[in-house]
This record gives C-alpha cells, sequence and structure tokens, in this order.
C-alpha cells in the first residue's frame, strides 16, 4: 500500500497551484488534508503524475465573518471548525456536525474544502453544506466567481470544478435567531461513512424550511420547501416523503426505510423550541 | 494474604514497555543492507496462470514458482479417512485458487519500489468459474478447485448415536444458520525478516508467531534444511488469535530469498494484504433440528454442517479442524441422547482457513442455543430455563459422559447461568417490554450457555490426525548468580501476558520477588521445543511446566541450603526466596553463589545438576480442560434502521483456579470484542467471481471503543482436580458466547414483530429484510 511514484508540490499561492494545474495537463491532482485522496493513492487507484499541495497558501486557511455569514477558507480542517474556529451566532451547525464526522485523527487532517471537492455522497459537508444554503468561491490564476453549493455538486464524486479552478473558501450564511438545525445520520458504528442522512433547516425569518437528504448513489436530494411534507400537525407524511425518495431514484426499500428514519429525526430536531 | 503468586492481579510485567512504545516488533527490527518485499498476487479467485511476464529491467529483483524449484509446498495432511490433500504451493504455478495467492517475489530497496516493481509484473491469466459458495460446492455440477480431486470436499464427519424413535417428539424446531466469513485482524499483521547468520551458520527467520518452533518444522520440510539450520525468534507479536498459528507461504518464501541473496529480506503485511487475501475464519453452514419433549427437555439433535475451507489446508492446523470440532461439539453442555450430525469442511476458491479464536465454536454455541430458544418459544418457558432444565447437575459433572462420550471436570453450570440471569436483570427486562421505549427502539434480553474445552493433551490431538501433535510442555527455570530466576519456555505469548503470569507460577513455588523472574520466550535458539501458544493451553501446560521446574529447582536449591545450615535436607523448606529451618534461613542467592562461585564450599556429594533445570508436565487427565460461561446480553433494535445497540452485557465464567484475574479480565473482554464484531460487525463478502468486496477498512467494519460495551465479568473458581493448581484453559471463550447471546437477544427485541435473524453478521439490511418479510407476511394472512 505506497503509491506509485508522483511528483509534489507546495504552492504558495492560489495563482501558482492553478498555473500548476495548467501546465500539468491532466494527471494532476490537488491534495488538502489527503483524507480521501491518501488510501487512494495508497491504493493505487489514483495515479496522479503531480499533486500539488495547497495546505501552505495562508488565504485558504482564514475565516471572515460578516453580519449575515461567515467565509471559511477551503483548507480549514474539520477538527478546528468542531473546536470552535468557526463559532458564534447562528453557526451552531457547524461544530455540531464536525464533531460526529469520521474521527478526530481524519478531522484532525481533513478538510471542509477538501471534503467538499471530493463529493463523496455519504460526506457529512456534502448534505450540510447544501442545507446551509453555502456558497463556493472558485479562482483561477486570474479570475474568480461563486458557485451555490448545490451546483457546485454534480454528482458522486463530480463537482463543478474546471481543469485550473482552485476551490478557495465556503460561504455559509448565518441562521436567524428563530432558525433551528436538525442532522441525524444512520451509522453502524461511531465515525463510519452514513448509510442515510438528512438534514433540516427551519429558519421562518428568512422564509427558508428546506430538507437535504444525502448519502445516496449520487448528488444529495433538495427538499426546497419542506411544508410539501409536513401534515397540518407538523408530523412527517410518511407516504409523502416514500413517494418523494422513490420518485428521486431510491430504489431500495430499506435505503428508503433508513432515510425515511433520518429525515423524520432530522425534522424531528428541527422543530423543537 | 496473596500478593504476587496464583490468584494476583500483578500489574502485567511486559505492559511498562508496551505502553511506552517501547515493544519489540517485526517491524521495529534494524538491519543493515536490508531490503524490502511485496508480492504479487493473484487478482482473480481461479484461473490457469499460463505466463508471467517480468520487464526486462526488472529480471534479477522478481522471483516465480520456476526459480522456487528446490522448494516443496506446503502440504497439511492430517491422518483421516478419506482425508484429500492439497498441495500449497509457495508461489502459484499453474493454477491460481484464490484471490491474494501469491505468484512472484519482488525485492527493491523499499517497500514503495518493490511495489512499484509488483505493479510492472503482468499476469496471462485463463480465467475459470470460481467456487464461492460451500454448499453450491458439494453440488455434482460444480467447477472443482482441485482439478484431481472427484468433488470438493476435503473431509467430512459424522456422529451417530440414534436408539429412539423421535418421530414423536412433541416439539420439533429446525433452524438454518449461516455466519460469516471475516478477518481475524491482529492488531500487528504478519511480518518476516529473514536473513543468514554467517557466526551462527543459520537461516534466521524473525517472524510475527504464534509458535516458533512449529515454524521451524515446517521450513524444515520445505526447504529441506535440518532444524539446526533454522532459527526462529518471535518477538514481540501484536496479537494473533490463530493468524499467526501455521506456517506462512510468506516464511517460506523470505526464507529462500535469504538463502539465495546476499542481504537480509523483510515483508511486511498491510492492511490491503490483511483484508484481501485473508478473510479465512468463521464461514459455517447449519441445518439443524432439536427434538423436545412438552416440558423443554431435549431429546435429540439433528445437523448437517458445512465449513467453507479454502483452496489448502493449512499447516499444520489442517482444514479439517472445525467440521470436526462441530460434529464433536455441538452437544454442549446439555444432556441428550439421540444424536446425529454430518459436517464436510468444503474447498473453496478462497483462502485457507484457520481456525479463529474459540475455533469453531462461536458458530457452534449459536446453533445449539438458537435450538434451546426455540424450544423456549413451543413451551412457553423463559430460555434459560429450558437451558436449565437441560444441564448436567453438579453432583454429576465429572462422571456424566454425553452423547459423544465427553466427560467434564468440575463445576456447577445451573449456578453459573443463573447468575448470569440475575446479573444482567432478566425479570426486569421482562417487565421493561411490556411498555414502549420513547425512543421506539426495542428491547431484548439474550443468554448463551458453552463449555470451553482448552488446553487439550497429547491424546486428545493425536486422535484429530495432526502432522504435529503437541507433546508434554517443559520449561527451563534458572536460578542466576544473583538468586533471581530466570525461566525458558517454547510456547509464546501473543497478548496473553506470560511474562507476567509464568513469573507468578515460579513466585509461587519459589517465593522469588516477581520483579526478578524473567521470562525468555520467542527464540527456537533459547527454548524447549514447544507446539507453543493456541487452544488455550499454555497456562495450564506451560503453566504446570514451570511449577514442575520450579519445584525440581527448589529441591536442589534446598540440598544446598540444608548444607549451608548444616541441617537434613528434609527439615528445610523453600519460601519466600529462602531456604528456611525452623527460625533459620539463607536466601536463594547465598545458594546460589555458593554454587555458582564458592562451590568449595559445598560437599562432594552435592548433586551436579546444579541450578538450572529443565521439566516438563502432563496433566493428570489429558483430554483438556472444561472452563465454562454464561454470556448475556440486553440489546436495542431500532426497527426504523435496523441498528443494534448492545445496553448490557455480562458475562459469568468458571475458568477454574485464576493466576491473574486481571488478566483474566483482559482475555474474556478481548474475546467479547471479537465475538462482538463476528455477530454484529465483520464480513467479507465474495461476489459471484470469488472477489472479496471488502478490501478496506470503509468496506470492512471492527467494533471500536464505542461498539463494545462496559463488560461486566463474575467469576466462579472450581478448580480442575487433574491440573496443576486447578488451572483451567480459558482464553477463547470470550469469543465463543457473544454470537449465541446477541443474536437471542436481538430475536427476543424482534419477536412481537414475528421477525427473526440468524445470518452473522446481523446487518441493519439483515434485520429490516426480516422485519419487513414478516411485515408482509402478516399482511399476506391477512388478505
Amino acid at each position: 500500500m505506497k503509491p506509485a511514484p508522483f511528483d509534489f508540490i507546495r504552492a504558495a499561492s492560489v495563482a501558482e497551484a492553478s498555473r500548476h494545474l495548467k501546465q500539468a495537463d491532466g494527471a494532476v491532482r490537488l491534495v488538502a488534508g489527503g483524507q480521501s485522496l491518501g488510501p487512494m493513492l495508497n491504493l493505487r487507484l489514483a495515479r496522479p503524475k503531480l499533486l500539488i499541495d495547497i495546505t501552505g497558501i495562508p488565504e485558504l486557511t482564514e475565516i471572515e465573518e460578516s453580519g449575515d455569514a461567515v467565509t471559511i477558507g477551503a483548507c480549514v480542517t474539520t477538527a478546528a471548525i468542531e473546536d470552535g474556529r468557526v463559532s458564534g451566532r447562528g453557526l451552531d451547525p457547524l461544530a455540531s456536525v464536525a464533531m460526529n464526522i469520521a474521527y478526530r485523527a481524519v478531522r484532525n487532517r481533513g478538510t471542509i474544502g477538501g471534503s467538499f471537492c471530493h463529493a463523496d455522497p455519504a460526506a457529512d459537508w456534502v448534505t450540510t453544506l447544501f442545507a446551509l444554503g453555502a456558497e463556493c468561491f472558485v479562482a483561477t490564476e486570474n479570475s474568480k466567481r461563486a458557485i451555490p453549493a448545490d451546483q457546485f455538486i454534480r454528482g458522486a464524486y463530480e463537482n463543478a470544478l474546471e481543469p485550473n479552478d482552485v476551490l478557495t473558501a465556503i460561504k455559509v450564511p448565518r441562521l436567524s435567531v428563530g432558525g433551528r438545525w436538525g442532522y441525524y445520520k444512520v451509522c453502524r458504528k461511531a465515525g463510519e461513512f452514513a448509510s442515510a442522512m438528512a438534514a433540516v433547516l427551519r429558519d421562518p425569518d428568512r422564509g427558508i424550511y428546506r430538507a437535504v437528504i444525502g448519502a445516496t448513489h449520487g448528488k444529495p436530494i433538495l427538499i426546497a420547501d419542506a411544508r410539501e411534507m409536513q401534515s397540518a400537525d407538523g408530523s412527517l407524511k410518511e407516504s409523502a416523503v416514500v413517494h418523494f425518495l422513490e420518485s428521486n431514484g431510491i430504489a431500495n426499500s430499506l435505503a428508503r426505510r433508513q432515510q425515511l428514519a433520518a429525515l423524520s429525526r432530522a425534522f424531528a430536531q428541527a422543530r423543537l423550541p | 494474604m496473596v500478593k504476587y503468586g496464583i490468584g494476583a492481579s500483578v500489574l502485567r510485567k511486559e505492559d511498562d514497555r508496551f505502553l511506552r512504545g517501547r515493544g519489540q516488533y517485526v517491524g521495529d527490527f534494524r538491519v543493515t543492507g536490508l531490503q524490502e518485499v511485496a508480492f504479487v498476487r493473484s487478482p482473480v479467485a481461479h484461473a490457469r496462470l499460463k505466463q508471467v511476464h517480468i520487464p526486462e529491467r526488472f529480471r534479477g529483483a522478481v522471483f516465480t514458482a520456476d526459480d522456487l524449484v528446490d522448494v516443496k509446498p506446503i502440504v497439511s495432511a492430517p491422518s483421516l479417512p478419506g482425508f484429500k490433500r492439497s498441495a500449497e504451493p509457495i508461489l502459484a504455478a499453474g493454477k491460481v485458487r484464490f484471490v491474494g495467492e501469491m505468484i512472484a517475489i519482488c525485492v527493491a530497496p523499499t517497500r514503495a519500489e518493490a511495489e512499484d516493481i509488483a505493479d510492472a509484473v503482468s499476469l496471462d491469466l485463463e480465467e475459470l468459474p470460481a467456487v464461492t459458495d460451500m454448499l453450491a460446492a458439494c453440488e455434482p455440477d460444480s467447477p472443482l478447485v482441485h482439478d484431481e480431486w472427484n468433488d470438493n470436499v476435503f473431509v467430512e464427519f459424522s456422529e451417530n448415536v440414534w436408539k429412539d424413535d423421535l418421530s414423536g417428539a412433541t416439539i420439533k424446531v429446525s433452524k438454518s444458520i449461516r455466519t460469516a466469513r471475516h478477518c481475524m485482524f491482529p492488531m500487528e499483521g504478519r511480518g518476516v525478516l529473514a536473513y543468514r547468520d554467517e557466526r551462527l551458520r543459520n537461516l534466521t527467520l524473525v517472524t510475527s508467531t504464534q509458535f516458533p518452533h512449529c515454524v521451524q518444522t515446517g521450513l524444515s520440510e520445505c526447504l529441506g534444511l535440518s532444524h539446526g539450520d533454522i532459527r526462529i525468534i518471535s518477538p514481540d507479536v501484536g496479537g494473533g488469535f490463530g493468524y499467526k498459528g501455521l506456517l506462512c507461504r510468506e516464511e517460506v518464501a523470505l526464507a529462500w530469498l535469504a538463502l539465495r541473496l546476499a542481504h537480509p529480506v523483510r515483508w511486511l503485511e498491510d492492511c490491503r494484504e490483511h483484508l484481501a487475501a485473508n478473510a479465512n475464519c468463521r464461514e459455517h453452514h447449519y441445518e439443524i433440528t432439536g427434538y423436545a419433549a412438552a416440558d423443554g427437555k431435549l431429546l435429540g439433535v439433528e445437523c448437517v454442517a458445512h465449513v467453507d475451507a479454502g483452496a489448502y489446508s493449512s499447516y499444520p492446523v489442517s482444514s479439517s479442524v472445525e467440521a470436526a470440532q462441530i460434529a464433536n461439539l455441538l452437544p454442549g453442555p446439555y444432556m441428550f441422547s439421540a444424536y446425529r450430525c454430518r459436517t464436510a469442511a468444503v474447498a473453496t476458491n478462497k483462502c485457507p482457513i484457520l481456525p479463529y479464536r474459540g475455533v469453531a465454536r462461536s458458530g457452534i454455541c449459536l446453533a445449539i442455543e438458537a435450538i434451546m430458544d426455540a424450544i423456549a418459544q413451543e413451551t412457553g418457558l423463559e430460555p434459560h430455563d429450558v437451558r436449565l432444565r437441560n444441564m448436567v447437575p453438579p453432583e454429576q459433572i465429572s462422571t456424566y459422559r454425553n452423547v459423544v462420550g465427553k466427560q467434564f471436570d468440575s463445576g456447577d453450570h445451573p449456578e453459573c447461568l443463573r447468575r448470569a440471569v440475575d446479573a444482567i436483570g432478566v425479570q426486569k427486562i421482562r417487565e421493561r417490554q411490556k411498555r414502549p421505549e420513547p425512543d421506539g427502539r426495542r428491547i431484548g434480553v439474550g443468554i448463551s450457555f458453552f463449555v470451553e474445552q482448552g488446553a487439550h493433551g497429547t491424546n486428545v490431538l493425536a486422535s484429530w490426525g495432526r502432522p504435529i501433535v503437541p507433546g508434554y510442555e517443559q520449561a527451563q527455570v534458572k536460578l542466576t548468580v544473583d538468586g533471581e530466576v530466570e525461566i525458558h519456555v517454547g510456547t509464546h505469548s501473543h497478548g496473553q501476558g506470560h511474562e507476567t503470569t509464568y513469573a507468578q507460577v515460579a513466585h509461587e513455588v519459589l517465593g522469588v520477588e516477581i520483579d526478578k523472574i524473567k521470562v525468555v520466550q520467542g527464540d527456537t535458539m533459547y527454548t524447549p521445543y514447544s507446539t507453543a501458544t493456541w487452544g488455550s493451553r499454555s497456562m495450564v501446560h506451560g503453566g504446570g511446566a514451570v511449577a514442575r521446574a520450579s519445584q525440581l529447582l527448589a529441591k536442589r536449591a534446598a540440598q544446598i541450603g540444608a548444607w549451608l545450615l548444616q541441617t537434613e535436607v528434609d527439615k528445610v523448606r523453600v519460601a519466600d526466596g529462602k531456604v528456611i529451618a525452623g527460625d533459620s534461613s539463607v536466601t536463594l542467592c547465598e545458594v546460589a553463589r555458593v554454587w555458582y562461585l564458592q562451590p568449595q564450599n559445598l560437599p562432594a556429594s552435592v548433586d551436579t545438576g546444579g541450578l538450572d533445570v529443565t521439566a516438563g508436565y502432563r496433566a493428570a487427565r489429558d483430554s483438556g480442560t472444561f472452563t465454562y460461561a454464561a454470556h448475556a446480553a440486553v440489546v436495542a433494535v431500532d426497527p426504523a434502521t435496523g441498528i443494534v445497540e448492545i445496553l448490557n452485557y455480562v458475562v459469568v465464567e468458571d475458568g477454574g483456579t485464576l493466576v491473574n484475574p486481571m488478566i483474566v479480565d483482559g482475555q474474556i473482554c478481548g474475546g467479547t470484542a471479537q465475538g462482538i464484531g463476528t455477530c454484529l460487525y465483520e464480513a467479507t463478502p465474495f461476489d459471484t467471481q470469488g472477489q472479496p468486496l471488502a478490501s478496506t477498512m470503509i468496506d470492512y467494519m471492527l467494533p471500536g471503543a464505542t461498539e463494545v460495551p462496559d463488560i461486566r465479568v463474575l467469576h466462579m473458581q472450581t478448580p480442575s482436580p487433574y491440573t496443576e493448581f486447578g488451572i483451567k484453559g480459558l482464553g477463547e471463550g470470550g469469543a465463543v458466547g457473544p454470537p449465541a447471546a446477541i443474536v437471542s437477544a436481538v430475536n427476543d427485541a424482534l419477536r412481537p414483530l414475528n421477525a427473526e435473524v440468524f445470518d452473522l453478521p446481523l446487518t441493519p439490511e439483515r434485520i429490516l429484510t426480516a422485519i419487513e418479510e414478516a411485515a408482509a407476511h402478516r399482511q399476506g394472512a391477512a388478505a
């Protein structure tokens, strides 16, 4: 379990990283925490000719707060988020999700941006950033643009980055004072990838009642207006959910059962006063 | 006032280095000129191997079967009637028979470079249909694993004691049970370092093994060397569990390579090799039927069982062990008189099976306990009451012979079970089950009971036809010049704490301070030949030998001490590190100093055998010891997700006289964690082409700290009447009881839903499927 030979560059700036991406022409990978790419390299499933380490780029580990949002550098580790580097009003979901991702050793190195780019359907950040309505900032050597999180992920292990793009930061809106968050994942074992996962964001002040179902075979499934799944007494309409899951490609009845459980539990959390 | 002797929870002497990261494992050895090895392994389960292409630039760094001309294959053929031999090549030639089978050795200065070479070697393979299911493998149209056989069965066993006609029995219950193939996963994988020692004129292998001397014998056979030409060093070993109780192909390959090349070579197994090439335990299938009277009294058991033994027969344990054990041990602790059992060890295109901790018994216990639970259902009795009705009463325990003639040694089985029932609080759980749980989960309680025959003696193992029959364990015990004690044993601790427990035995006899007793193990140059550590045998046989040798040493010391005290030898005794006669005494240190440094002060008649003695041990009854235990579990099953959580777990065990209760607790808890893995998490599924589908730890699930509950261990201590100090073997039982207890608890929780599961592991998918099928069945019945 040793990787095939590769060249290694530690980029000092986003522009430099992007330039190397451009020059390398194909068999090149950016590496941040390496918690997914590392095993793939060791198993020789990924065989890039060049690895560009971006963790030494100062701006990628910055955190910038504004009144209604926080912008998290792509190379901020999950452990840093767990430990409260990103905290404050309306940001509680971030640390609470972070602390249940994999194991501390993984969180110590794994980054929010790396996980999001990897786009593993069962990754917590994928579902979470979808549900929070995050925005991704992407740069090349000489351009910058923003992509909404739900457009950044294209499918399982597929993101919207162009060959020279570097994900630089992720902007997460704050919850309003009355905003509520629900999150539940079904794992056989603490720290393992989930087999079902749901996030619910209920933020009446911003007019948001959104639910996201993750750990599917593809892109997370977005329920833009979760009120459709709710009966008059506020409980979840199970048959509507099952039908919705079915029509969104979750063909396996056991998977639907687990997803239903995850969603109803996330819903219940988000309904708490 | 027991402080350091038998029965004291002495802190483990070896833990000082382990906890400080100063242990010395194969990977810690530093040897100059060392090169690393990576293997080219078969990517497919069954194929003709037509050619191995080695790029020109790597010739000289790659070796194939064509190079290993003088090396004999590994053959483990027990002398059992009808056993079919399999020759396991060190490197495959002609045919590959499982994914991960070794095809070529690649050598380079670093492992990464060796893997680059392995990567560049290509194979010309003609794939054949793979034999992946042990039941289908027994069908007449199945492809053959070994072309020269006429079927895929290594060997069959049967028991048939069926005098009465039970067709009219009130109760007849049947179950189909399957246990999954999985990995043993010691913390340290296998590893081998091999070099030529020019000074000692031998081939030295530093290898992570449970039994250095057996590796020496196996290598001697494969390489045609004498035992004196081979030295095996087994340093600290990070867990074995049976995984390191065999002669490995890699050991033979590295030994050959070290003889061929001018520099030392090393191979360290990585996680991928372990997962993909070594899922080698526990895969059984049972069709079992129990007959009982209306009062729950068991009348008879019928069973047909299959063991997926894999492609070859491992040396020296062989592919037959588990199938033999099932036929012999299935009756368990219960009294009944009609028994029919047929078992088969079946060859498949998977890696060879090895006996994992508890060997076949976790499956056996699950099978017989499923029948006891089913009888409880039929009679309406509590499952533990059914068991109590069928147990051997304590007054008959040492005389009763069960349906296959097995005779226990000592103890009180019903009392053990009753203590478990009380400790887990069955009555309270029954009350709790009457109300729904606030979180919607369902609660269940389950108990398993089993007898753990361990420390089998020479006669028992000879009857299994093993190529290496364990003999009478020996120990060398020496009083050093400083009056300290050095113990040399051929058994090998791979986590059991022998450096502590053997010292406790010597302390018990000699009274020398425990810190001044050193245990030397793991080197064939310095230890008596031994079949080593497995099968819960070391404390009984090795400990017995340490006691015998210590007693002999005490006698020699007493002679010298008596002379120094100017008294008769029959007036002195050895205790507290002294030779004592009435109020006067000399220390063993003084005795040693006189013997080694001032022998002129001793009479001419002194025993010149000295203070360095070797003695052996045979238990008074050679059939093994019979530890027994009850495991009790309370679980919560989430019917919405299929997830099981263990809420409470109790073990009540009678392991005879306990040498070190703290170490015993560790053994039981560690074993139980593995049993929880077998029951709930661990599995290596294979696809129809024989590809293992869990080849990384993303797909292979081990229980972790959050999945293993606090295990409460309660002891009974009924000494064995047949062993030194009354010690019984107990290293494996922890892993035997959990599947039966947890399956019973989960099915208890699922009972209101009419669902039950007997397919291990109990995955959420299997539990949800059982729930859905039961619901569909109810709807069907309603419609």
